[in-house]
C-alpha cells in the first residue's frame, strides 16, 4: 500500500484529520530543509509538502515568492530537492512526501527521468499547480507506472464537470484551493468551502485536503471539521523566514507551532 | 487539402495547441474563466454583428487601414529589393497593439465584466488597453515591472492620464514577464469581474489564437495593398518578435503563399554569445511559461533567466507558441539583431525617410538593412512598422548624453 493511502487510513480509523505542511526546499537556506521537515513531523505533521522553487511561481503570494527567491539565491534546484528526499527518507520511511511547485522544472528534466528518479528518492506524490488534467496524458501514464499520486487541484471556480474530470486524474488526495487567489491571501470561509466538499464527495471517494488561506490553529481546527486534511503553508514559511538569522531555531520552532495546530484540530 | 499542405487556419487545435506547442497551463482557479472566453470567443467571431462593430472600431477610431508605404530613399541607398513599410505606427496610440485591444475590449463588453487588467513592457500595450478600458468607461489596472516603468516614464504618464491605474512590480527580474506574473496573480483573485487583456500571442489557450485574429488585420491589408501596388503578392515578410503578435498578424494572412518568406526578427541585445538577450527562437528550448509550451530562455534547472533588450517590448524570455511551430516546421525563419543595429536602424530610418520608428521595430528595419541588398531590385519586402518612436527618444537621448525633461530616473 502506497504510504499515502496508509496515512489516510490509520487517521481515518482514528477519526482524525491530516496535518499538510508545506514548506519551500531551500529556504532559507539548503542546509535548514530536511531539519525542518523531520521537526514537522515530531510535531505531528502527517504528511509534507515540499515546494520546488521555480523562478516564476504565478500561482504564489509574496511570502512563498520571497521564500523561493531565497532558496534560489543558494541555486536549489529540483535535482536537490530530490536530494534532500531522500536524506528525509534515511531517518522517515513512513511520513508521505509530495513535492508542489510548478510545471517547467520538470520539462526540462524530462517526464521520465523525473518520476523515475522521484519515485527512487521515495517521493510518494507531485502538486504541480499549472498542469491540468487536461494537459498531463503522458504525466498520468508515467505516475501511473511508478506508482506516484497525483494531487490536482479543485478551486472555487471548478465547475462539476471539471470536479468529475479531476476526480478521475487524481490518485493519493485531491488539494482543494479554499479561496480565489494566491497562497497567502485573505482568509477562508469555512460554510464555502463546505459546499464544495458536497459536490466534490459526489465524485470521489479519495480524501480532500484543504489548503490556501489557512494561517493558525483557529481555521486548522474549523477547517479539519469538514475536511480529510488541511494544508498550512504560508503561516510555516513565515516562521522559517522570522528566524532565517538564526536557522538552528527553526526546527524547535516548528515543531511547537505543529503541535499547537494539532492540539487545536483533534479536540476540535 | 492537397497532400503535404498545412492548412494553417486549422490552427490551433481545440485545445490549444500548435503542434507540441500552447495548451492552457495555469492553476484550476483560471480553468473555468478560460473555458468562458474560449466559448465566447469562438461564438462572437462567427457573429456578424460583432465582426461589423470591431471592422467599424478600426476604421474610426483606430484609423484603419493602415497605409503600405514605398520607402523609396530607403531602397536606393540599400539598393535591392523595393521596401514597403506596413505603416502600424499611424495607428490611434501608435502601435499595433491597438487592434488587439479594441477586439478585446469588445469581449470584456460582452463578457459582462467591469474590471480590466492588462500586463505591459514597453508601455505599448498598457496605454492601448488603458485607451479602451476610459472608452468603455471600465476600471483598468495596468501591471508594469518597475525597471520598465523608469525607462518607460512616458507611457506611465499617458496610461494616468487615461484613467489607469499602474502597478510597479518588483517581484523577479522586475519586467515584463513579472508583470505577466503579477496579471495572473490578481486574476486568480479578482475572476469574477475582471477581464484580462494580454498583449501578445500568449498565455494559456485560447489568448494565442484570438490576438492573432484580432492582429491579422495587418496581414490581411498588407497583402491586398501589395496586390493593388505591385500587382503581385511581396517576396519577403520582416517583422520583430517579442511576444510576437505584430509578426504573426503581418504573417499569418500569407501561411499558404509558398512563395512568402518569412523572417522574425528577436532582440539580440548585446549578442547572442554575450547570453545578454532576448532570443528565446535563437537561443532557447522549450518549456511551459505563463501557460503555455513554447521556446523560453531558462536554465538547465527550467529556471526562467533574465533577458536584455534596449527595447522594453522584446525583453521577455518567451514567445507566442505559434512562432515556436511555425520555427519547428521550417515556415518562417528567425534570426535577430542586437541593440547597436537596432539603434542605427532606428536613426537611418529617421533621418532617410522622416519616419521615426520604435526600438522594437527598428529590430525590424536593422535585419532589411541585411536582407534587401541580396536580393533583386524587382523584388518586394514588407516590413512592419509596428510602432512609433515617440516614446523612446528619451531612451536614445540618454545614449547621445543628452538630458531630456523626461529622461528615465537614473539608480
Amino acid at each position: 500500500m502506497s504510504r499515502v493511502k496508509a496515512c489516510f487510513e490509520q487517521l481515518k480509523a482514528k477519526n482524525k484529520t491530516a496535518l499538510i505542511p508545506y514548506l519551500t526546499a531551500g529556504d532559507p537556506q539548503p542546509d535548514c530543509t530536511v531539519k525542518a521537515m523531520h521537526a514537522l513531523v515530531e510535531g505531528g505533521a502527517d504528511i509534507v509538502e515540499v515546494g520546488v522553487p521555480f523562478s516564476d511561481p504565478m500561482a504564489d503570494g509574496p511570502v512563498i515568492q520571497q521564500a523561493v527567491e531565497r532558496a534560489l539565491a543558494h541555486d536549489v534546484s529540483l535535482t536537490h530537492v530530490l536530494a534532500m528526499v531522500k536524506e528525509f527518507r534515511q531517518k522517515d520511511d513512513t511520513t508521505p512526501i509530495i513535492l508542489m511547485g510548478y510545471l517547467n522544472p520538470i520539462e526540462v528534466m524530462g517526464y521520465e527521468k523525473f518520476i523515475r528518479a522521484a519515485h527512487e528518492a521515495g517521493v510518494d506524490g507531485n502538486i504541480i499547480v499549472d498542469l491540468p488534467p487536461e494537459e498531463a496524458d503522458e504525466y498520468i501514464a508515467l505516475t501511473d507506472k511508478y506508482e506516484l499520486s497525483r494531487v490536482f487541484l479543485v478551486a472555487p471556480t471548478t465547475t462539476e464537470a471539471r470536479i468529475k474530470i479531476i476526480s478521475d486524474a487524481s490518485s493519493g488526495y485531491i488539494y482543494y484551493v479554499s479561496l480565489k487567489g494566491v497562497t497567502g491571501a485573505a482568509s477562508l470561509n469555512v460554510a464555502e468551502v463546505t459546499e464544495k466538499m458536497a459536490v466534490m464527495a459526489r465524485h470521489t471517494n479519495l480524501p480532500i485536503s484543504v489548503g490556501f488561506g489557512i494561517k493558525d490553529a483557529e481555521s486548522a481546527a474549523a477547517v479539519s471539521k469538514v475536511a480529510e486534511g488541511v494544508v498550512v503553508g504560508s503561516a510555516i514559511v513565515n516562521r522559517m523566514k522570522d528566524r532565517q538569522d538564526n536557522p538552528g531555531s527553526i526546527p524547535e520552532e516548528l515543531c511547537q507551532f505543529m503541535r499547537n495546530l494539532r492540539l487545536a484540530m483533534d479536540s476540535a | 487539402m492537397s497532400s503535404g499542405k498545412i492548412n494553417y487556419s486549422s490552427y490551433p487545435d481545440d485545445k490549444g495547441h500548435f503542434g507540441p506547442y500552447g495548451g492552457r497551463f495555469v492553476s484550476e482557479t483560471l480553468m473555468s474563466a478560460l473555458d468562458d472566453l474560449d466559448e465566447m470567443y469562438r461564438r462572437l467571431m462567427n457573429d456578424a454583428d460583432f465582426l461589423a462593430e470591431f471592422d467599424a472600431d478600426l476604421a474610426h477610431y483606430v484609423g484603419r487601414p493602415s497605409p503600405l508605404y514605398f520607402a523609396k530613399r530607403w531602397t536606393q541607398q540599400l539598393g535591392g529589393a523595393k521596401i514597403y513599410l506596413k505603416r502600424e505606427d499611424l495607428n490611434h496610440t501608435g502601435a499595433h497593439k491597438v487592434n488587439n485591444t479594441i477586439g478585446q475590449a469588445l469581449l470584456a463588453k460582452h463578457s459582462g465584466k467591469t474590471r480590466i487588467i492588462a500586463e505591459t513592457g514597453a508601455g505599448q500595450h498598457g496605454v492601448a488597453t488603458a485607451t479602451v478600458a476610459a472608452r468603455l468607461g471600465m476600471k483598468c489596472q495596468i501591471f508594469m515591472g518597475v525597471e520598465d516603468v523608469k525607462r518607460q516614464a512616458l507611457n506611465v504618464y499617458r496610461m494616468k492620464l487615461l484613467g489607469a491605474d499602474v502597478f510597479p512590480v518588483t517581484s523577479g527580474s522586475k519586467t515584463l514577464k513579472d508583470a505577466m506574473n503579477e496579471a495572473m496573480r490578481d486574476w486568480v483573485t479578482n475572476v469574477d469581474d475582471t477581464f484580462y487583456i494580454i498583449g501578445t500571442v500568449a498565455g494559456p489557450a485560447p489568448y494565442p489564437q484570438l490576438v492573432r485574429d484580432f492582429q491579422s488585420v495587418i496581414g490581411r491589408e498588407a497583402r491586398r495593398q501589395c496586390l493593388e501596388q505591385e500587382g503581385k503578392l511581396p517576396d519577403a515578410l520582416v517583422a520583430c518578435i517579442g511576444g510576437g503578435s505584430n509578426a504573426i498578424g503581418l504573417f499569418h494572412p500569407f501561411l499558404e503563399d509558398e512563395s512568402v518568406v518569412m523572417y522574425g526578427v528577436e532582440a539580440a541585445g548585446l549578442g547572442i554569445e554575450t547570453g545578454q538577450h532576448a532570443a528565446p527562437l535563437a537561443a532557447g528550448r522549450p518549456g511551459v511559461l505563463h501557460g503555455n509550451r513554447t521556446y523560453l530562455m531558462e536554465d538547465d534547472n527550467g529556471q526562467i533567466i533574465h533577458t536584455h533588450s534596449i527595447s522594453a517590448g522584446l525583453d521577455y524570455p518567451g514567445v507566442g507558441p505559434e512562432h515556436s511551430w511555425l520555427k519547428d516546421i521550417g515556415r518562417a525563419n528567425y534570426v535577430s539583431v542586437d541593440d547597436n543595429e537596432a539603434l542605427a536602424a532606428f536613426r537611418k530610418l529617421t533621418l532617410v525617410e522622416g519616419i521615426m520608428p520604435a526600438l522594437e521595430s527598428s529590430h525590424a528595419l536593422a535585419y532589411v538593412e541585411k536582407l534587401a541588398p541580396t536580393m533583386d531590385k524587382d523584388q518586394v519586402i514588407i516590413v512592419n512598422l509596428s510602432g512609433r518612436g515617440d516614446k523612446d527618444i528619451h531612451t536614445v537621448a540618454d545614449i547621445d548624453g543628452i538630458g531630456l525633461g523626461l529622461a528615465p530616473e537614473s539608480d
